[in-house]
């Protein structure tokens, strides 16, 4: 079966170029990319006006089976990552039965393989179990194709345990992702320490409970050499911590999502628990910090934190909330919404932290749409406008605080290993 | 009154609030009757909803709807489906069902009272959220404080103690400020909330700048858990460094007052002499309690149309 991609604008992540090409699929890889090429009995995809990206990778998702399947299954969640444009996902593994061993791993494998939508890349546990304490079996994980190890949700408290984890770690070159929270920080907070948690009556967060562990986990990969990887900066702290370190060539790359660049502490007015997050949503001054990382690229990647929670987990009082909201659906009209178009990042730019950036990161394949390169591929059209829905979310859950939001930058067409899933304006 | 529910002073106008004041003054004249009722709410059903232990904010609620004639019933969670697992969104929908006009919630978590009423067509009255806000505390309070001083305007008024927990503090603050008070607050650092300079409030951690020249003194409880969540180093050197005793008041003017919310850790946050003293004001804050609830509920449920009921 042939795609033929014809009149659009192919980006080149990497190089950081844009370029009016025709690009041929042939089965699962991309056969030719020139211009004005013709193809008879190919499916012709019309990309006038379009950029056609190599194909988005969220590095940062919970897909929440095995386990919590009443919030997200793997075939729910690749859906709705298909449908945000990304032909791959990275899954965190605080599930039930917690991937800590091969096991899981395999069976997230083939659950992702049966749903045939966009690739799951599975995320091992640092420790057993999530627990802390002791390392889970890094390397057999590894074999069965764990792309990184992470206790995202649950962070490391010890920081014995993890510098053991990353002298570990570092004998497979895989990155260790971190949650950065200091649990004794945290003690118990809501939602950013400020004006807005006063006013609430919720308890604060301080910025430095993340801060303090993004420093130790700097110091622990410097004197270890382990990449590290700093899962959703929040915090002008933390940017300035990570931009030090990357100067002192620490190996340190880093994540922030759009929710962390979109929104403040201030969506929680009205106790909205669809904007209840780990880590919070913090100030206007962060929210700049972020930005400038993202500019000066000492935040590497964007990636959702895609956390699904069923309505009525969410429609409780704001303490008994679980943290969480969705991202896969709404990422990439976020990106080009408050990226691109207010100029902190050009598209190719703003695209390399959601392509080939996070494919580094996970030391995947290089993006690219390239003759013999996979035929992951990812059309945009940067200028149609359209409101979030979560009703027509195809994600198992609703809780976004993005409903309503008009987003310029939608995804048109994603392909997966030459399988074409094509929206309409309307959605699906 | 143009609110159909009373959640908090952040969002009421200076009218509403003084609305509310002006009405509680006639209510009070009801309770020292003799015959201690009116016709005004017979008919309207008034249900207490309380997740926490209270004694004076329900009975205060309780019996200021009786005295309206509104027929009341007290739901405890304790003792309730509660502890079966219900959610606090279906115990709402249960007891509306039942055909209650007003639900008064207390709960120990911020926001419980606006969850509800997004559920709900039911009046709400929030009895105390969490860290959140006590109106009725804190009108109650004004309504003490103007039956004195006839003015709010202009006052300054100190609020001591743990003000990062309290919701009596925040809904003073609000109010308070709407009405011209010049407020204050002084406790531990760890037990001051940050921002509230923001909000026009003077922040102090020494009780004493606090204090001096005040008009209106307003003690709060210490919960004793603090001390075992870390929060100050011992109830003795807290009552040392930030209680209320007869020295430190010395620096309020002359004719100060002091309330205190109740209940009262007497010789933790208040001594005796003080609490009991002449200038206190605490036992009539509990009848003004009742005032200021019977007019808040008369003016959810009935509006201003028959004020003339009232008299």
């Amino acid at each position: 079966m042939k795609i033929l991609i014809k009149g659009g604008t192919v980006v080149d992540p990497s190089a950081g170029t844009l370029r009016e090409l025709d690009v041929l699929v042939e089965d699962e890889r991309v056969i030719k990319v020139e211009a004005g090429i013709t193809a008879r009995g190919a499916t012709v995809l019309d990309t006038a006006g379009m950029l056609v990206s190599p194909g988005l990778i969220d590095m940062h998702v919970h897909l929440r089976e095995p386990g919590y399947e009443y919030k997200e299954t793997i075939a729910t969640g690749t859906a709705a990552a298909v449908r945000g444009g990304f032909t791959a996902v990275a899954a965190m593994p605080n599930t039930n039965p917690v991937a800590d061993t091969r096991a899981v791993i395999e069976y997230v494998k083939k659950q992702a393989s049966v749903a045939a939508n966009a690739r799951v890349y599975p995320v091992g546990a640092v420790t057993r179990g999530l627990e802390g304490n002791e390392l889970a079996e890094m390397g057999e994980m590894r074999e069965a194709g764990a792309v990184a190890f992470s206790n995202d949700g649950r962070p490391v408290v010890s920081a014995g345990v993890m510098r053991r984890a990353m002298q570990y770690a570092r004998m497979f070159g895989t990155p260790i992702i971190s949650h950065c929270e200091d649990d004794t920080l945290v003690d118990g907070g809501m939602m950013n320490e400020g004006l807005t948690a006063s006013v609430l009556g919720l308890k604060g967060i301080p910025a430095a409970a993340e801060e303090v562990m993004v420093a130790r986990d700097l110091l622990l990969a410097e004197a270890i050499g382990c990449a590290l990887h700093v899962a959703h900066v929040s915090t002008a702290g933390s940017v300035r911590l990570i931009r030090e370190a990357k100067r002192r060539g620490v190996p340190v790359t880093a994540e922030v999502t759009p929710h962390h660049f979109v929104l403040t502490e201030e969506a929680i007015a009205g106790y909205d628990t669809n904007a209840k997050v780990n880590p919070p949503l913090r100030s206007k001054a962060d929210v700049q910090a972020v930005l400038e990382g993202l500019a000066d690229g000492t935040i590497d990647v964007i990636a959702s934190d895609h956390a699904p929670h069923a309505d009525y987990e969410k429609a409780v009082e704001f303490d008994k909330a679980p943290f969480g909201l969705l991202g896969l659906e709404t990422t990439l009209g976020l990106v080009f919404t408050y990226i691109v178009e207010p100029g902190v990042l050009s598209a190719p730019q703003a695209l390399a932290r959601l392509t080939v950036n996070p494919a580094r990161v996970l030391g995947l394949a290089e993006p690219a749409i390239n003759p013999g390169a996979m035929a992951d591929i990812t059309v945009i059209d940067p200028n149609h406008e359209a409101q979030v829905n979560p009703d027509r979310f195809l994600s198992k859950s609703r809780n976004t605080p993005f409903g309503g939001f008009w987003l310029r930058g939608q995804p048109v067409a994603t392909i997966v290993a030459g399988k074409i899933f094509k929206f309409d304006q309307e959605g699906r | 009154m143009s609110i159909k529910h009373l959640l908090g002073l952040q969002h009421l106008s200076v009218n509403t609030i003084t609305q509310i004041l002006d009405t509680a003054g006639p209510m009070k004249q009801i309770i020292s009757r003799n015959l201690k009722k009116v016709p005004t709410l017979r008919g309207k059903a008034v249900a207490t909803v309380f997740y926490e232990p209270s004694t004076r904010t329900r009975m205060s609620f309780e019996l200021a709807a009786k005295y309206l004639s509104a027929d009341t019933v007290g739901l405890a969670a304790a003792s309730s489906s509660v502890v079966k697992g219900e959610t606090l969104i279906d115990t709402a929908r249960t007891v509306a069902a039942m055909g209650a006009d007003v639900i008064v919630l207390r709960h120990p978590m911020a926001g419980a009272a606006e969850l509800m009423t997004r559920y709900t067509d039911v009046h709400i009255v929030n009895a105390g959220d969490g860290m959140h806000e006590h109106p009725t505390q804190a009108l109650l309070d004004m309504f003490t404080i103007l039956e004195l001083k006839n003015t709010i305007s202009g006052l300054k008024v100190a609020i001591l103690g743990d003000i990062l927990h309290s919701r009596v503090a925040r809904s003073n603050l609000w109010g308070l400020t709407k009405l011209g008070a010049e407020v204050h607050v002084a406790g531990p650092p760890t037990l001051l909330p940050v921002g509230l300079q923001q909000l026009g409030a003077h922040v102090h951690d020494c009780p004493e700048a606090a204090l001096e020249g005040a008009d209106v003194v307003i003690a709060l409880r210490l919960q004793l858990e603090r001390q075992r969540q870390g929060l100050i180093p011992s109830l003795r050197e807290y009552t040392r460094l930030y209680g209320l005793n007869a020295e430190r008041l010395a620096l309020a003017r002359d004719d100060a007052v002091v309330l205190h919310p109740g209940p009262m850790n007497r010789g933790v946050e208040i001594t005796a002499d003080v609490a009991d003293g002449s200038r206190s004001l605490i036992a009539e804050q509990v009848t003004n309690g009742v005032a200021v609830r019977m007019a808040c509920l008369y003016l959810l449920t009935v509006g201003d149309g028959g004020r003339e009921d009232i008299n």
